[in-house]
């Protein structure tokens, strides 16, 4: 199976690999998929005051496809508000990177990892205020 | 494309056609280009005599006689010859065929079109070793047992069955014993009357012969009878009829000459190869695992799990190297490789599986280039592993409830 350039591009340069401290309150962390399936992404993103995504980092057990799709994903979310994060598409990563049928489920489990890291930002957000309460 | 740089690791997939066949089989398309059933002049005559002495070939490199070989079109129409020839031949009398789990997908698919025809095959799964359990094949056999189909070598994970003892075994109870031997043929020495072996396939394509074209043993003494699949003029004693390709049948009988001849000092090179690719890998790379390791196992095949590296990422980052993956990426099913999976290797590692294949034109340069590549490839992935990093944490990824997709 040949590769799209872009996708060659993102797995021989990943962009955004590493990891912030996953106990700091303004980094969200979502760990998505499963090692059974082949594929387990783990993406972080470090929010500002202004509740805007400043950083963002990821690691990725996968194919190609899903690391292409996890670095792509990594420099999407940054600069954009938590909401904005929110509404990136699985097809909008699928389409960029040309990924064919069979590498789809790689941008569900990207758009996945952004959405449960937002989620844990935000459950860790709440658990602070609801400390200083 | 293929550049210069490509280096084959993938001989379980196919080999190069030696170039010493192919100048024998040259002659035979053009110059002698007759048809080897024509009885009545020169150009039949001399297709024949080259046809016949490549059955000789073919024959002696499994202790057998020429009269014994079928010529077909490769290993897949072997095993489908000797499947759905014998049940087909005997199914009024005995309708049950034993096989194996780990069996090439012609031998598996050929008895699932069997069973849906109204025969019974037992699947007998393998040990962590991904050999069969004895003991499990002779409480399987039964009175209305027709065959046992057992592979000669695994093409996914290189081990060799227990022939002579399968073969006793069969012989003892008055059953058929196939084997599919398309990676063994030319690589460990087999006797179909020691191994009391009555059927056996063999592809050219594996043993650096030309493609679309292989054999099947069919024993004579005591008689092995089977329904034809292919009906027509009767050639091949009417077990398989149509034209004879005679440059292939040439050529795999030269491929089976020079396998034969060259077979044991070849074996201590490649063995000596893949040595050398085992602990160079091993000594820079922790957690490697070697697929079906405690089994006698052909030389030419180390099938190694890397765990916390996923295999189809990991062969992107190895494109100099041509290899195979147990990965499920790989396919359209997204399951890692069954032969994996039924020797108990978890999913998890049967996805970071490569099979590195080396053979006859293998070099040490070759084996050096693939260690450095695969050692810098896997250095790198698990560097961006979240799967590596919790484990570098002490974290037991058993213990984490995952969310399977």
């Amino acid at each position: 199976m040949a590769y799209s350039s872009k996708v060659i591009d993102h797995y021989e340069n990943p962009r955004n690999v590493g990891a912030f401290d996953k106990n700091d309150l303004t980094v969200g962390t979502g760990l998505v998929g499963a090692p059974a399936c082949g594929d387990v992404m783990k993406l972080q993103i470090k929010v500002n005051k202004e509740g805007i995504i400043e950083d963002a980092k990821f690691k990725t057990f996968g194919c190609g496809s899903a690391i292409a799709s996890s670095s792509l994903i990594t420099e999407w979310v940054k600069g954009k508000t938590l909401e904005e994060a929110q509404a990136i598409r699985n097809t909008e990563v699928a389409q960029h990177l040309a990924l064919p049928p069979v590498k789809i489920h790689c941008s569900i489990l990207a758009e996945d990892a952004v959405k449960a890291a937002i989620a844990d930002y935000q459950a860790k957000a709440a658990g602070s205020i609801d400390k200083v309460k | 494309m293929i550049t210069s740089q490509q280096i084959y690791l993938d001989y379980q997939a196919t080999t190069p056609c030696d170039s010493r066949v192919v100048e024998k089989m040259l002659p035979y398309f053009t110059h002698v280009f007759g048809n080897p059933h024509s009885r009545n002049h020169p150009h039949g005559w001399s297709a024949e005599e080259a046809v016949e002495k490549a059955r000789v070939q073919v024959a002696s490199i499994i202790g057998a006689e020429a009269k014994e070989i079928i010529f077909t079109s490769g290993a897949t129409e072997s095993n489908n010859l000797a499947l759905k020839g014998v049940a087909g031949f005997y199914k009024e009398k005995k309708n049950h065929i034993i096989t194996c789990v780990t069996e090439h997908k012609c031998v598996l698919d050929t008895c699932r079109h069997l069973e849906q025809e109204g025969f019974l095959i037992t699947y007998l799964s393998v040990q962590k070793n991904g050999l069969i359990d004895l003991n499990e094949l002779q409480k399987a056999i039964r009175p209305e047992t027709v065959l046992v189909s057992i592979m000669a070598v695994n093409n996914e994970i290189g081990v060799i069955q227990p022939l002579t003892e399968i073969g006793k075994m069969c012989r003892d109870a008055g059953v058929f014993f196939h084997t599919d031997a398309a990676q063994a043929v030319g690589k460990i020495p087999i006797n179909v009357d020691a191994m009391n072996i009555d059927l056996l396939s063999i592809s050219g394509h594996k043993i650096y012969g030309p493609k679309g074209i292989g054999a099947l043993y069919v024993r004579r003494k005591p008689r092995v009878r089977l329904q034809a699949l292919i009906n027509g003029g009767g050639q091949e004693r009417g077990m398989r009829s149509g034209t004879l390709p005679t440059p292939l049948c040439v050529g795999l009988g030269e491929a089976c000459a020079l396998a034969q001849k060259e077979m044991s000092e070849e074996s201590v090179r490649i063995k000596a190869l893949s040595d050398r690719l085992y602990t160079g890998i091993t000594r820079q790379l922790t957690d490697v695992h070697l697929n079906g390791a405690d089994a006698p196992r052909i030389p030419g095949n180390l099938n190694l799990s890397f765990a916390y590296v996923e295999g189809e990422g990991l062969m992107m980052g190895i494109k100099e190297l041509s290899v195979s993956s147990g990965s499920a990426c790989t396919s359209s099913s997204l399951e890692p490789s069954y032969v994996l999976r039924a020797l108990g290797v978890e999913e998890e590692l049967a996805h970071t599986s490569i099979r590195f294949g080396l053979g006859r034109f293998s070099t040490r340069e070759d084996v050096d280039k693939a260690i450095e590549e695969v050692v810098k490839a896997v250095t790198k992935l698990r560097a961006m592993s979240p799967l590596w990093e919790m484990v570098q944490e002490g974290i037991d990824l058993k213990n984490i409830k995952w969310a399977e997709h």
